[in-house]
């Protein structure tokens, strides 16, 4: 019977000892190990709570990012197409020019060719003339040369008239 | 005193009466007593029952090794309060005269020690001091009817308190001393293994029961209390020194640890409290004569349930452990230790476990029963 009734030494030494532990691990121990504990969860709340706001802030950022890219591949599009199509009316118009052009000097070069020939002609006929003039000038000098020749010419001459 | 004295056999009575799990230790010896019946009839022979409560019982030495009269054992100080302080070796009675009785009506042996020296006039019969009268213990039925002396004596359960609270100051001023040189950083070392259930007691007990704004002035209390319960119970399964007292399971550790939990149940109960035990709302007058009454027993066998649970766990561990261990000397033959000894071992294990239940269920209940005290009321 006695295990189970109280002895009261042994309930004033615990109560003793219990107390004075209390008081002084509550103020020696538990007071820093419980600051320390509660110290470091705030910082490894606050961390995680700053990862998250980070990696929040990076897909955000990553996002812009891939917005400003498409952006910027959708304005190269725009920029080579344009390129693309002016390159070609540039050749268009080069070709079309040229071609004016190419005829053009044709034109000219028959207009000149034309003019050359015909002030080739006309030279030709105005030497052809000297050269004809020339011909029968020394011609009828040979034909009157002699008296008996401008006689007999003057003969046939008036024969000539007188067959009229 | 005559209110402690009241109290406490207010508590047994009720407790007796209330709580079934009391039985699991009480079972334990009885059981042992039936084999020790037939051996008795032996003179001298192995008194099971008689060894297992000395060694769950508090001593005035402390028995190191050998047999109980020619081993070596370190006596301990005896304080007595009989008119003024009387303090002396407990060697005085343990080498004084050992006388044997019979008693006259069931002729069992009782034999008790009669001081001398300076303890001259007291006499220790298990392990209590009794005043002499005409020189002798006047017995009946198995119990001495002389006056005891308020006995404060640094007995076998003191010293093993003392050496429990250094060992606590200790480690936890060496954790203590490392968060201050460190700051707020990882744990290593003895703060890595106890940094856990420092958590465990302010988080899981503390906060989880009391409730996020009152628990932090209860705290120092709940981790107290967890500690010295776990650190005595492991204790109490080293077989020998600085181990081998059954501190936590000796009903006066107990019964201080629940009356403190009381104590602060209490003082923090707040009007919600109180209003709810003495004029519960919604319950009609005539049912709140039965239940007020109901509501006062219910505030003391709370910690009375805590009181008994600590005492009877760690008792009973104690006692299959040394019932075990005593089947080899109830059968005479070395063969069972090949029995009793895994089977203690076995049980050994349990205990660890125990040991470190029963911490954290009374740390855990003793918050229950303050965050009781402590809630609010929620319309």
């Amino acid at each position: 019977m006695d295990l189970i009734l109280p002895d009261y030494g042994l309930l004033f030494w615990t109560a003793l000892v219990f107390c004075l532990l209390l008081f002084l691990l509550a103020k020696f121990a538990w007071k820093p190990i419980l600051n320390a504990v509660n110290a470091r969860e705030q910082k490894i709340h606050e961390a995680l709570e700053l990862a998250d706001k980070t990696r929040a802030e990076m897909l955000l950022l990553q996002a812009e990012n891939e917005k400003i890219l498409k952006e910027a591949r959708a304005e190269r599009d725009a920029i080579m197409n344009d390129a693309k199509q002016t390159a070609v009316e540039m050749v268009e118009s080069a070709k079309n020019k040229a071609k004016v052009e190419a005829n053009k000097i044709v034109e000219s070069a028959k207009a000149t060719i034309a003019s050359e020939k015909d002030a080739a002609i006309r030279d030709l006929k105005n030497q052809l003339a000297g050269f004809s003039l020339d011909i029968a000038e020394k011609i009828v000098r040979t034909e009157l040369s002699t008296d008996a020749k401008q006689k007999e010419l003057a003969e046939k001459l008036a024969d000539d008239i007188n067959m009229n | 005193m005559t209110f402690a004295k009241l109290f406490t056999q207010v508590v047994f009575t009720l407790f007796l009466v209330l709580i079934p799990s009391m039985f699991s230790a009480q079972k334990a010896p009885s059981l042992v007593s039936k084999q020790t019946t037939a051996v008795d009839s032996v003179e001298d022979e192995f008194d099971v029952n008689e060894m297992i409560m000395h060694h769950v019982k508090d001593a005035h030495e402390w028995h190191l090794w050998g047999s109980e009269h020619e081993g070596v054992s370190i006596h301990l100080p005896v304080i007595l309060y009989d008119n003024g302080f009387v303090v002396f070796n407990a060697s005085h009675f343990y080498h004084g005269l050992h006388v044997v009785e019979k008693d006259a009506k069931t002729g069992e042996k009782l034999s008790y020690l009669v001081g001398e020296g300076p303890a001259e006039g007291y006499a220790l019969f298990h392990e209590k001091i009794y005043r002499l009268s005409d020189g002798k213990l006047h017995f009946e039925e198995g119990h001495p009817h002389n006056a005891m002396p308020l006995d404060l004596s640094i007995t076998k359960n003191v010293t093993s308190l003392f050496i429990g609270a250094f060992l606590i100051i200790l480690i936890m001023f060496s954790m203590a001393r490392f968060y201050k040189k460190n700051g707020a950083v990882a744990p290593k070392g003895i703060a890595k293994f106890l940094e856990p259930l420092v958590v465990l007691v302010q988080d899981d007990i503390a906060k989880a029961n009391i409730g996020e704004h009152k628990y932090k002035r209860y705290v120092p209390y709940l981790l107290t209390a967890f500690f010295f319960i776990l650190l005595n119970n492991l204790l109490g399964m080293v077989p020998i020194l600085p181990g081998g007292a059954n501190l936590t399971g000796n009903i006066s550790v107990t019964l201080f640890l629940a009356l403190f939990t009381l104590l602060i149940t209490v003082f923090s109960g707040n009007k919600n409290y109180w209003r709810h035990i003495f004029a519960t709302p919604g319950v009609p007058i005539p049912i709140l004569i039965i239940m007020v009454p109901i509501e006062i027993i219910g505030i003391f066998t709370k910690p009375i349930a805590l009181m008994i649970r600590l005492f009877a766990n760690v008792t009973a561990g104690h006692i299959i452990i040394l019932a075990l261990i005593s089947l080899i000397f109830i059968n005479k033959s070395v063969a069972w230790s090949a029995l009793s000894v895994p089977m203690a071992l076995f049980i050994s294990i349990l205990e660890l476990l125990v040991a470190f239940l029963q911490a954290y269920l009374f740390t855990m209940l003793s918050a229950l029963f303050i965050g009781a005290a402590v809630e609010e009321a929620h319309h």
